[in-house]
């Protein structure tokens, strides 16, 4: 074999961040991006595994501490650990190794530092690339999360300003007072009734809120079925709804539609392998009550009523009686319709 | 056009000649919105009713309005991003040069529905370099003339150019001469973001 001479300066432009080591695993040679990561004259004379923790997959080649041929994981033994990618080849006519290193991952970190400029990187690496990558995705996801803020603003904005209730469809308080006003402006009589569910919390309570909103859903599709046209079904709270019924005065009447939505709440809602069963107290009051009927006033009133209803067992409805609620809340019976 | 590209004009115009100029052009564009949104895409018609209306607010030729747009990309504070990822380009402002001819396929990396124009950079002698690009907004070519300005600037080259104006094929062509590669400081560039730009 003829003697051959091995001048690891050739390959710095090829691999900036190689080192050379002979065959009992001694560093004789440190490439120029590799010296910055620590003093050449600190790794030179050392052996690799002095300087680097090595782990590799298994598969290595070769009886050196350092397996040849196969993907290497290091990191340095001392100081910032900087994990870095290897690989190692001999070169067996020049009694040498050669031990190729990149950062992998570790790039950004690695550059802030050890304060890299582009010029310690080979032509042929991804490197730059990489970096340019990972600023210019982080600028374009900036851009995004603060769109993304906006449109949240705008959202809450808009159902701020909506006038629907978006798990039942139906009107929100908001609507209610908005529809309350314009019919007490034009002076039609009406009644306003008040239903607050039995039962619904234990309904969240055992089966979750999916089965809630699975009753709410049916409460709502059973009052808009019980309601006309010009009548109004609103969502006031998590289970209370205010109905108002345009040109409904009368008291048997309006007992009579109260009953009927009662017996409809309390048929079973399926749901999964279970039933949900619920019911509902009705307060109702009507603007012949009044000599200048007032929205608050009749709420309240309506509230008296169904607090009655609530108080006599619930599952029944009750019209505002100015001599029992006024002052007794709850001391008097007041007329009822039971189930 | 890019939200991205309608939101740097606005950016331009609020930061260089205050937020009501701004809104006084977006009113006369009869925009029906405050605010270009980056992520979001507009016809292009949109982006050329801008410009010519932001152009005879400021009663600036469109060019120029192009021109200073370029400086501004490169040299505002509130858009150091652009030009750090120009940066990565290269160590001097001839290798910037030459990166140009990537900047297309370097955009698409981040932004893939970026429709940035085509740029070819030849070098025609010594210290003479030919910019071509062709793109869906006629007059980008005077923004590039900004931007390549203010580039210079930061690498501290000395350069001196020139719109040569249109060719038949649609294409704008600029001619570079590079007096001097370190004529100044410059401004310094560190790969690290988070070591910054000026150390």
């Amino acid at each position: 074999m003829s003697s051959f001479e091995f001048d690891p300066s050739a390959l710095i432009a090829f691999m900036p961040m190689s080192l050379v080591f002979d065959n009992a695993g001694v560093i004789t040679f440190v490439g120029p991006t590799l010296a910055k990561l620590r003093p050449a004259q600190d790794m030179i004379g050392r052996p690799v595994t002095e300087v680097f923790t090595i782990r590799d997959n298994g598969r290595g080649s070769g009886d050196d501490p350092i397996p040849l041929g196969t993907k290497l994981y290091l990191n340095f033994q001392s100081g910032i650990s900087t994990p870095l990618k290897g690989m190692a080849a001999a070169i067996p006519a020049a009694k040498v190794n050669i031990l190729n290193l990149s950062f992998g991952i570790s790039i950004v970190d690695a550059v802030a530092n050890y304060r890299l400029t582009a010029g310690d990187f080979a032509h042929t690496d991804l490197a730059i690339e990489m970096l340019y990558l990972v600023e210019a995705k982080s600028a374009v996801l900036e851009e995004t999360k603060q769109l993304n803020a906006r449109l949240q603003g705008a959202k809450v904005a808009a159902e701020e300003q909506a006038f629907t209730d978006t798990l039942t469809g139906l009107k929100n308080r908001r609507a209610m007072d908005h529809v309350l006003a314009r019919m007490l402006r034009s002076s039609v009589p009406f009644a306003l009734m008040h239903l607050d569910l039995d039962y619904f919390k234990s309904v969240n309570d055992t089966l979750g809120h999916a089965a809630g909103d699975a009753v709410l859903q049916q409460v709502a599709r059973i009052l808009s079925e019980e309601t006309r046209t010009d009548d109004m079904v609103a969502r006031v709270g998590g289970d209370e709804f205010i109905l108002i019924f345009n040109k409904i005065v009368e008291h048997d009447h309006l007992y009579h539609l109260a009953a009927r939505i009662i017996t409809r709440l309390e048929e079973p809602v399926p749901y999964e392998e279970t039933e949900c069963r619920i019911s509902g107290s009705i307060g109702i009051t009507t603007t012949d009550f009044y000599d200048h009927p007032d929205a608050d006033r009749m709420i309240h009133d309506a509230d008296l009523a169904l607090y009655s209803s609530k108080y006599d067992g619930r599952g029944r409805a009750t019209v505002f009686d100015p001599l029992v609620h006024d002052g007794n809340v709850g001391e008097l019976p007041a007329v009822q319709v039971g189930r | 056009m890019h939200g991205m590209i309608n939101r740097a004009i606005q950016c331009f115009m609020r930061d260089t000649y205050g937020v009501h100029v701004w809104e006084k052009v977006a009113q006369n564009a009869d925009l029906g919105f405050d605010n270009f949104e980056a992520m979001l895409s507009y016809p292009d018609q949109i982006t050329l009713d801008v410009l010519g209306r932001a152009a005879r607010q400021l009663h600036k030729p469109v060019e120029t309005f192009l021109e200073d747009l370029g400086t501004y990309l490169v040299s505002h504070p509130n858009v150091e991003a652009i030009r750090r990822l120009l940066r990565f380009g290269g160590e001097n402002f001839t290798e910037f040069l030459y990166s140009l001819n990537d900047l297309e396929g370097r955009a698409r990396l981040a932004l893939p529905d970026l429709d940035m124009p085509s740029l070819r950079v030849e070098h025609v002698e010594d210290g003479t370099f030919r910019l071509s690009c062709s793109s869906a907004m006629p007059g980008f070519g005077y923004a590039m003339v900004g931007v390549m300005r203010a580039m210079a600037d930061d690498y501290g080259a000395l350069v001196f150019l020139e719109h040569q104006g249109w060719m038949d094929s649609g294409e704008e062509v600029i001619t570079i001469n590079l007096l001097e590669t370190a004529y100044a400081e410059g401004r310094a560039f560190e790969l690290s973001e988070r070591i910054g730009g000026d150390v």
